[in-house]
């Protein structure tokens, strides 16, 4: 908490930077490696997709806590074309670019929290979080 | 961050060294399909051990390597993918579907040495078979 880690994506280089600090503060909030590689290519994922539908943006990452759950938070922040029709955007197979359209339905599937925000012309906001398994 | 390719016998070797922007893969699969073009290798190993993460751009990009290397003329293996990596990408529900893995180097070898015989034995006129 408090924290916060304001990175900015305008470039491919960006995209390796966001998903290394994500996966060096998960290894901080106890992640397992394996799990910090999950947490690591969903941020690939969506920081992917900002450089190439909103050509710049920004990934914010911190801890958060929730009792005694721990947790990585990431918003992506975009002002971009916004997404028109979320619900298709998250299926997958769907692509305006003739990707795979895997993007977000698998960075969905990595995390346990997930919500897309989004606004014609105005951009797109993601929020993920992942907690930490209680032991 | 340029890959290494490295030629040994009648195979290409391209060794990851440490985490790739999506333009290094790029760069990376140009580079590997010229080379198997230009010295008519038979097989390709990509070696993927330092790879951070393997995501929808990496695995597009090592299956779009395999295909347009086979269509040269070159079988494809990738080596090294880390247990953390196959973890993410199981939750993915990403297979490298017609991509062939291994664990190491050597196994890679042979993997391909195995293979670039059975072309050789496939390749031989045969006789026709009373099979339909
Ligand atoms: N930040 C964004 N701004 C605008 N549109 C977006 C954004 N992120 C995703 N989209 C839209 O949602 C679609 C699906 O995204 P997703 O990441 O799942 O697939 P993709 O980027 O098309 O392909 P892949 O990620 O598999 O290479 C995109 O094709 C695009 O139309
Ligand atoms: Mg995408």
């Amino acid at each position: 908490m408090g924290e916060e880690l304001r990175l900015p994506i305008a470039a491919d280089v960006d995209v390796v930077e966001a998903r290394q600090q994500g996966r060096a503060l998960a290894a901080v909030a106890g992640f397992s490696s394996g799990e910090q590689t999950v947490i690591a290519a969903a941020i690939s994922e969506i920081a992917r997709n900002i450089l190439m539908y909103a050509k710049k943006g920004e990934i914010i990452l911190s801890l958060v806590q929730n009792g005694d759950r721990q947790g990585v938070s990431v918003v992506a922040i975009d002002q971009g074309p916004g997404i028109p029709d979320i619900e298709r955007a998250m299926q997958y197979g769907y692509s305006t670019s003739h990707g795979v359209g895997a993007g977000l339905p698998g960075a969905k599937r990595l995390m346990d929290e997930f919500e897309v925000d989004s606004v014609v012309g105005r951009g797109t906001t993601i929020t993920m979080a992942k907690w930490r398994r209680a032991i | 961050m340029e890959v290494p390719i490295l030629r040994q016998g009648q195979y290409l070797i391209a060794s990851i060294q440490s985490a790739l922007t999506d333009a290094d893969l790029s760069h990376l699969r140009e580079a590997l399909i010229a080379q198997v073009g230009r010295s008519r290798c038979r097989g390709v190993i990509v070696d993927v051990t330092a790879l951070d993460v393997m995501d929808s751009f990496a695995v597009r990009t090592l299956r779009d390597i395999t295909h347009m290397a086979r269509l040269r003329g070159a079988e494809t293996v990738i080596v090294g993918i880390q247990p953390d990596v196959a973890f993410a990408m199981v939750q993915l529900g990403w297979t490298l579907k017609g991509v062939a893995t291994v664990l190491d180097l050597e196994e890679g070898l042979a993997f391909l040495d195995g293979r670039t015989k059975e072309r050789v034995v496939e390749s031989k006129p045969k006789k026709p078979s009373s099979r339909g």
